[in-house]
């Protein structure tokens, strides 16, 4: 069909047209070339022509039952693979529903593009029905946002989308596009190049800043690697594990960096901040040397932020010069790809290796010794109880069955902290969750969307009873596609961080946290045709989770546990780190 | 204090949003925008008067800095530079006042650019200082309709654009 702009929708040579295409077909190329496979959405009225055109194509929709969990589907498959994930809605309601997942993935620095459409360029403004100024919406939700306004400029921007969704800092950007873009008929050519003046990338890292992180590195006698999900971003595992066995520094990696230094490493000790570890949280408090490295001082990892590294130099590698002194002013700034600034560092601490080794070993021995006795003063709490399923003992026996090797992602709340305390990730981008935004009802699409992308992985939901009932819909997706996940759902019977908060800050006054009328599992399950089982005995847990595992297909295992747990060690919001609860009321003061 | 950014911008949709939306997304209340097209009409050159402390306003100039459309940021307050804001002042004045008026405009270097029974409009170029000096001589005389431009600024070092160089398409994923 033929729409009155396509004549002129052209950017053809006379001597190579190019192919004559719909929009539609044009960004299916498009997806093609940047070498996507999948992607999650759901069609609608302004779709509908990109919807026909996919019917034909080998690229795998994955219809989902809600938009909001095609954003978070994509961000699995994103966090899994490191590979952009690529989500699609209708305008209006569909592009709403997509803006928690957007903000989320802006939050944590994931690669995403967005398609969404558009009603007709005539109607925009009119108030058209599905109507919403999703541009305007998402702009502050998206690291950069497009609206296609012919079919000319649809395959340029497309790639300039992923290119920058990808690239320098990741995020997710959106793309909106009108119906009848998607209509129009235009000579397609391939796009070779992408120029954006404006859009800088930071790779190399000041040489001379390198050389003196490398000499502090040495000179210190109480080094800390602050490592963060700048490490996965920029796929620098390899590289980090070098840094820390060359100088045998002690490392902590955030919620978002959990698997970028393997959980089982000897230099590992733990994730820092709220719900960190006490070696972790002190550790950052004592050293003399802090080498945060694709990380961004978040409030949830510093706590007070003048009370935390108050000893510390730092030195701060991060790809977004906007993070380099945002909160703490480092020592030495280093804006730059981490991976690259690891590469060349190492290098640089290899070379003075020979004269620097001996400085400071005593010292750093005694550093080791501090650590270590922490970590046994203080472990984290794995206690079994006889009469009921602790939390802490689900998370055990499924760290005991993943063996730091299945993806687990998780929702946000209580669960979430004692997944990221107790299971071992000892590979990169095995640990999923909305880390900065805190989305719940993340966790069982992000699993679909971990699954898709990774269907060798054992892959694993651990949802809280409040989270897995905001993701309900997604359990047909699952059915449908027979994905193998594993969803535990750690059933506290309430809305567990939340009630933590009111009982130790509001008096324990448990206002509207109370989850009433969880759906029977069994025939939940059952209704989507797989096996639901609820567990709430300790001694059955373990056979429970193995069941679970092993059998074929989906999973839904409710694990009744003690519903008054608290997660510690805890820092109250805006305490120093080193003022953290260790366990029912009792401050840990620092000489 | 105010200050003032100057942001070299391309001239797309949204591209204004964008930059406000910094200032905006963190509760600071622009003072004063300017913006029209360059030499190269591709682009644009922004003047925003802003109250922003001195530590988010690195931040602030930073987070502009990492736009799409923003070839470059900068903050005016820190560098030699002029500014300059014009206002245009309709004031009404009695017969007697109309020399008097006459008067003043010139001791400001403005410029009547309309006359009538009723009284002038008077346009006027300045810093901002010397234009609200200016706005109070004139509400002096009569009843006064004022608008202002807000400040254009520009720097007296050259400072060197960085543009970025194309890449290839899938430039993004060549890390994997």
């Amino acid at each position: 069909m033929q729409t009155p702009n396509a004549a002129h929708d052209t950017t053809s040579t006379p001597e190579d047209p190019g192919k004559l295409m719909t929009g539609a077909e044009m960004l299916l190329e498009c997806l093609h070339r940047e070498g996507v496979d999948i992607f999650f959405g759901y069609p609608g009225g302004v779709t509908l022509p990109f919807y026909d055109a996919v019917y034909d194509s080998h690229i795998k929709h994955i219809l989902v039952r809600h938009e909001e969990n095609a954003a978070f589907a994509a961000a699995g498959y994103a966090r899994a693979t490191g590979k952009t994930g690529v989500c699609c809605a209708t305008s209006g309601p569909g592009a709403t529903n997509l803006v928690t997942g957007l903000v989320d993935a802006l939050m944590d620095s994931i690669p995403l593009v967005a398609i969404t459409g558009q009603v007709h360029s005539k109607l925009i403004g009119s108030d058209a029905f599905q109507e919403a100024d999703t541009f305007g919406i998402t702009r502050p939700a998206t690291k950069h946002n497009f609206m296609v306004r012919n079919v000319a400029e649809l395959p340029r921007i497309v790639h300039e989308a992923f290119y920058i969704a990808s690239s320098g800092r990741p995020g997710p950007v959106l793309v909106d596009i009108p119906k009848d873009v998607f209509q129009a008929r235009g000579h397609y050519k391939p796009v070779d190049s992408i120029h954006l003046p404006g859009y800088k990338v930071f790779t190399e890292g000041h040489a001379g800043q390198i050389r003196r992180a490398a000499q502090l590195i040495w000179e210190a006698e109480r080094p800390m690697v602050y490592a963060g999900g700048g490490i996965l971003a920029g796929h620098a595992s390899e590289e980090l594990k070098e840094l820390v066995e060359l100088v045998d520094a002690p490392t902590v990696c955030t919620l978002m960096g959990l698997g970028g230094l393997s959980s089982s490493h000897r230099n590992f000790i733990s994730m820092p901040g709220m719900h960190g570890s006490y070696a972790s949280n002190m550790g950052m408090t004592e050293c003399d040397l802090l080498i945060a490295l694709g990380t961004r001082f978040d409030d949830r990892v510093t706590g007070q932020l003048g009370a935390f590294a108050r000893h510390a130099r730092v030195i701060h590698v991060d790809i977004d010069p906007a993070e380099v002194g945002k909160n703490r002013t480092p020592d030495i700034p280093i804006v730059g790809d981490v991976k690259r600034v690891l590469q060349k560092l190492n290098k640089v601490v290899k070379e003075f290796e020979p004269e620097m080794r001996a400085t400071n070993a005593n010292a750093r021995g005694a550093w080791w010794d501090k650590i270590r006795g922490w970590m046994e003063q203080h472990p984290y709490d794995r206690r079994h109880d006889d009469s009921v399923i602790r939390p802490q003992h689900l998370m055990d026996e499924i760290d005991r069955l993943s063996g730091g090797q299945a993806i687990v992602t998780s929702d946000v709340g209580q669960h979430q902290m004692w997944a990221a305390q107790l299971i071992r990730f000892n590979e990169p981008r095995l640990w999923v969750n909305s880390g900065g935004l805190g989305s719940m009802g993340f966790g069982v699409p992000s699993a679909i969307g971990a699954q898709f992308a990774r269907p060798d992985k054992l892959v694993i939901a651990i949802c809280g009873d409040g989270g897995f009932q905001m993701s309900l819909p997604e359990l047909s997706t699952i059915a449908t596609h027979s994905l193998p996940i594993k969803i535990v759902v750690m059933n506290n019977g309430c809305l567990g961080m939340v009630r933590q908060w009111q009982t130790l800050f509001y008096n324990n006054r448990l206002s509207s946290v109370a989850l009433e009328c969880f759906p029977d599992v069994e025939k939940l399950a059952g209704a989507y045709g797989f096996t639901g089982r609820t567990v709430d005995k300790p001694h059955e847990l373990a056979e429970a989770l193995e069941t679970a595992f092993r059998t074929p297909g989906p999973y839904l295992l409710n694990v009744t546990v003690a519903p008054m747990e608290n997660v510690y060690p805890m820092v109250p919001a805006g305490g120093a780190v080193y003022e953290m609860v260790l366990g029912p009321p009792q401050p840990v003061a620092v000489e | 204090m105010l200050q003032t950014i100057s942001i070299l911008l391309e001239n797309k949709p949204g591209a204004l949003l964008r930059v406000t939306g910094v200032l905006s997304a963190r509760g600071y209340n622009i003072e004063g925008l300017t913006v029209a097209k360059t030499l190269d009409p591709e682009l644009s050159r922004m003047t925003i008067t802003v109250d922003v402390e001195e530590r988010l306003r690195t931040q602030v100039i930073k987070q502009m800095n990492k736009l799409v459309n923003v070839l470059q940021a900068t903050d005016m307050t820190e560098s030699p530079s002029v500014i300059r804001e014009m206002v245009l002042v309709r004031i009404k004045c009695a017969q007697e006042n109309r020399t008097a008026v006459l008067k003043e405009a010139e001791i400001f270097q403005a410029r009547v650019i309309d006359s009538s029974l009723e009284g002038f409009a008077i346009e006027a170029t300045g810093v901002t200082e010397k234009l609200d000096e200016f706005i109070d001589v004139m509400r002096s005389y009569g009843e006064s309709d004022v608008s202002r431009s807000g400040a254009v600024a520009m720097s007296l070092e050259t400072k060197k654009l960085r543009l970025q160089p194309p890449v290839p398409t899938g430039a993004g994923a060549q890390t994997l």
